[in-house]
């Protein structure tokens, strides 16, 4: 039985089906059937979220209400993390008051692994986003998102090519997102310029190109990422003209694409860098159905792991 | 003058051959079969190796600065247990050691606790900075008598400083041991750049980085007929221009670290940073080139690059964690096991590696000499084939940064004599330690 | 082990259960059947079609899961969610019938009627099972039962349907 969310490779196929197929049945609470559940009252969930982050927090924070849990946020501003209280310290102190799981976003990469491992506290551990390494519950809100949309009766997303956009080396999306697509079958295309890839990606699950003209027409999702203004600083693109030139997605890029191919986009955007207004408005556009998706996905994640019970010896 | 005698019976020899060792009034007075001696301490050598005393060219005492992670007095018990008569204190203290005032405090300190010789490096530059020279000239005329400079923990990265830096010690006949780092290709690495970093999603510190500051500081050599002195080699790349400098008798040496022998970048997958170390952990190809320069002398010493840090600076996520691991109590055990036990090395070799050659580039009288008749006695034993488990609870050293904890090495230190006198006997420290 | 009920038993109770329905509710007009999976699910398919068929026009039936209601859920690793359809009628005011196979410790029942609360209010809420063996936990009853087999704690009933067993029968294990 899962213990923690640490990291897409942890996860086998029918770990990550049943996560997706879970999903599929708890969206009913996200479209209103029904409007909530008992199923993890009693139970309390702490956000530990040391990054700043509205979006995320806030969609843990509905799927753990919709579970009936309770739900304490701890967040960096203003915290004493800010004030310099080290990871294990903060951890400490939330074991003290009885947290079951912990969501937790930093800007440390392997800080939810380090978390899990130090057993500085005893609840479920999930990540929430850790420096540039993974993202896992985006992840699998984009393949519930894909293959919601092409699947076509399908269980997992084999023959969907995906393409996803951005800075690379820098995406802890990019990183949970390949592994996990590849893991359902999907074939994948990281396209960037040759500065946003990290050395290394040649032995990743996946394609590369420099070239987006030449990726879009095959594709049947596009996955765009953030694209942050810092980077010019630090030499990787001259500009962001330059940058939106070659690897933005505007309306004749758009244009390209196979006829039911749909739109992605992890947020929050930048328009006008890597998608354009009219692109993030389009009809392909899933960005707005990304976010209620992700309510449904954290739910099942945090059902999988917070519901059940130790294995009986000798049972299935 | 000590009265301590003592009669090491059928020990073998760096060469090889088994024999009794005498030692009296400081140096060994006689070696031969069947040696008989009134008063003295009898040993039994019949399961040991005897080498000279082993000598660090980089070790970090902490003192002054950082004695919450060690001092000069617990930095020499490490070292006696270790098997060393000899450390060399780096400068980046705290104040830096770029005054002849800092170098003597330290050069006392290493006097009072009277368990082996305390040489202080100078720094190269004022404050480390990396923009004007420190006192050189002063610090080697203290009574420190400094004759090693080097800015370990930074990159002397200016070319024209290194250049003057190499050209100043030609008065006395220093060396300048280059930590070689390019700063602006590391802005925040934490581990070496590869497949691994990418996958964990830590920033990358490329051997590149590295091996441009040596190949520009072996040619800068060259050009000003200098002493250049590489430290803590890692990567394969790095191998092939020392040995190209070499071949054409540039004056160049390197020393390569016991955990750069066995360690690889794969441990970083737990994130636990006690892996983390500058420089970072390399490739498996990496540790092979190494051993293998090390076996055939390109690369000249190992130097333990002994880097205590107190337990709050490891246990925490890896970007936050100091970097650095100790390592003068297993050194000589993982050379044992990556270069004696492979059959790349034999005992006289380890004897040029760890004592011979760092006495004879760093200067020091009385280290680093042949076990001979009339030479001071600064020695070692080592049980090779006994092992033992390290535990950091343990350690002599004040801090508990080993990436070895729970681990098996083969080689038990058991004794330590420091001119003549035992630092180190039968497994425990002796003045100013554990008894 | 004893069968309880052969393929013909069971058809005939499900076309009796059937006509209670429509005998009780006066007609399919105002009912809802939902079957618990998953074997209440294709229960309730079958006794639809009936009704749908006797009537001559179609009723209103689906499915409630009601793992996420259990009171049972930390005993074991978490279960698999079984998927949940409530007809677009929706059940407000409605008669809903649930339906399940067996009825026992009637645990399951209640977690039913949980999650019913949580989708809307019907009028009226009755019960059909196609086997009661008796050993209830909770003041719950049935009010269309296929047989009543007085069981003792030590045996169980199990229930075959075509659909996913391969042939329909009810079978009791274990000693009296």
């Amino acid at each position: 039985m899962m213990r923690h969310l640490l990291s897409i490779a942890d996860l086998t196929v029918s770990d990550a089906l049943s996560i997706l197929d879970t999903a599929t049945e708890l969206a009913r609470v996200s479209d209103g059937q029904v409007k909530k559940l008992p199923t993890l009252r009693g139970r309390t969930i702490v956000n530990l979220f040391a990054e700043d982050s509205t979006r995320t927090r806030i969609s843990f924070e509905a799927a753990a209400k919709r579970l009936s849990a309770d739900v304490i946020n701890f967040s960096a501003k203003g915290s004493s993390i800010s004030k310099g209280e080290s990871l294990k310290d903060t951890a400490m102190t939330l074991q003290a008051m009885g947290a079951d799981a912990v969501v937790i976003r930093h800007s440390a990469s392997g800080a939810a692994q380090r978390l899990a491992d130090n057993r500085w506290m005893s609840g479920s551990v999930i990540n929430a986003g850790d420096g540039t390494h993974e993202h896992p519950s985006q992840a699998l809100l984009d393949a519930f998102t894909i293959r919601k949309h092409l699947a076509k009766g399908k269980h997992d997303l084999s023959g969907i090519h995906v393409t996803i956009v951005g800075d690379v080396l820098h995406s802890r999306v990019a990183r949970s997102n390949v592994l996990l697509l590849s893991l359902l079958g999907a074939h994948v295309t990281l396209v960037a310029p040759p500065t946003l890839f990290p050395v290394g990606v040649n032995n990743w699950p996946c394609e590369i190109s420099y070239d987006l003209d030449s990726v879009l027409p095959h594709v049947d999702a596009i996955m765009m990422l953030r694209v942050q203004q810092e980077r010019m600083n630090e030499l990787f693109f001259p500009s962001a003209r330059e940058y939106s030139r070659y690897y933005g997605l505007n309306s004749d890029r758009m244009a390209k694409l196979k006829k039911n191919s749909i739109i992605l986009h992890p947020g929050p955007m930048n328009r006008g860098l890597e998608i354009s207004a009219e692109v993030a408005d389009s009809v392909r556009s899933v960005i707005t159905e990304q976010v209620t998706n992700g309510v449904s996905v954290r739910m099942a994640i945090l059902y999988v792991l917070l519901a059940g019970g130790p294995l009986e010896s000798g049972s299935n | 003058m000590t009265n301590s005698k003592y009669l090491i019976k059928n020990v073998a020899l760096p060469d090889g051959k088994r024999s009794d060792l005498l030692i009296d009034k400081n140096v060994i007075s006689q070696i031969a079969k069947d040696i008989k001696s009134e008063g003295a301490q009898v040993i039994d050598g019949s399961h040991s190796v005897v080498l000279p005393g082993l000598v660090d060219l980089h070790t970090h005492l902490r003192e002054p600065g950082r004695e919450d992670a060690e001092t000069v007095l617990t930095g020499s018990r490490a070292g006696a247990k270790g098997g060393f008569t000899a450390l060399s204190a780096m400068a980046n203290t705290s104040p830096v050691a770029d005054t002849a005032g800092v170098v003597e405090q330290v050069y006392r300190l290493g006097q009072e606790a009277g368990l082996l010789d305390v040489f202080p490096i100078g720094a190269v530059t004022q404050g480390l900075k990396g923009e004007s020279l420190s006192e050189i000239g002063a610090m080697a005329d203290s009574l420190a008598k400094v004759r090693i400079f080097s800015d370990d923990g930074n990159c002397v990265f200016d070319p024209l400083v290194m250049r003057r830096a190499l050209e100043y010690i030609k008065k006395f006949d220093g060396v300048i041991a280059q930590h070689a780092q390019d700063p602006r290709m590391t802005i925040g690495s934490q581990m070496n750049e590869g497949e691994i970093s990418a996958r964990l999603g830590l920033k990358g510190w490329p051997a590149v980085a590295e091996e441009a500051i040596i190949a520009r500081d072996v040619l800068l050599a060259d050009h000003v007929q200098s002493r250049l002195h590489i430290c803590h080699l890692t990567t394969a790349g790095g191998v092939e221009i020392i040995r190209w400098a070499k071949a054409r008798g540039i004056n160049v040496t390197a020393e390569v670290t016991p955990h750069h022998l066995l360690l690889t970048d794969e441990l970083a997958t737990s994130y636990d940073p006690i892996y983390k170390v500058n420089p970072p952990l390399r490739t498996q190809a990496d540790v092979h080139a190494l051993r293998e320069g090390l076996a055939e002398g390109i690369i000249d010493i190992v130097a333990t690059d002994h880097a205590p840090h107190p337990t709050e600076a490891k246990d925490c996520e890896w970007q936050e964690a100091a970097f650095g691991m100790i390592g003068l109590e297993t050194a000589l055990s993982i050379v044992t096991k990556t270069m004696v036990e492979t059959g790349l090395m034999d005992w006289s070799q380890v004897a040029q590696r760890m004592s011979i050659t760092p006495a004879k580039i760093g200067g020091y009288e009385n280290q680093g000499q042949n076990i001979a008749v009339g030479a001071v006695a600064n020695l070692v034993m080592i049980n090779p084939t006994k092992k033992w488990i390290v535990d950091r609870d343990l350690v002599s050293s004040k801090s508990t940064n080993t990436p070895y904890h729970g681990h098996e090495l083969p080689g038990v230190i058991t004794h330590t004599f420091f001119k003549g006198e035992a630092t180190l006997f039968d497994e425990k420290l002796i003045k100013n330690g554990d008894m | 082990m004893s069968i309880a009920l052969s393929a013909q038993d069971i058809s005939r109770a499900l076309t009796r259960i059937s006509h209670e329905i429509l005998e009780r509710n006066q007609g399919s007009e105002n009912i809802v059947l939902l079957g618990i999976p998953t074997r209440g699910a294709h229960l309730a398919a079958r006794i639809a079609a009936s009704i749908s068929e006797i009537e001559g026009t179609p009723v209103a039936s689906g499915t409630l899961d009601i793992t996420l209601h259990r009171d049972d859920l930390r005993l074991r690793p978490p279960r698999t969610i079984m998927p949940t359809h409530i007809p677009a009628s929706g059940i407000e005011g409605k008669d809903v019938i649930l339906i399940d196979d067996v009825l026992f410790s009637g645990r399951t029942i209640r977690a039913a009627l949980d999650s019913l609360g949580e989708v809307g209010r019907p009028r009226t809420v009755q019960l059909a099972v196609l086997v009661d063996r008796g050993h209830r936990e909770l003041p719950i009853k049935a009010d269309f039962v296929g047989k009543n087999l007085p069981t003792s704690l030590s045996q169980s009933v199990k229930v075959s349907l075509s659909e996913i067993d391969g042939r329909d029968e009810v079978s009791i294990e274990g000693a009296n």
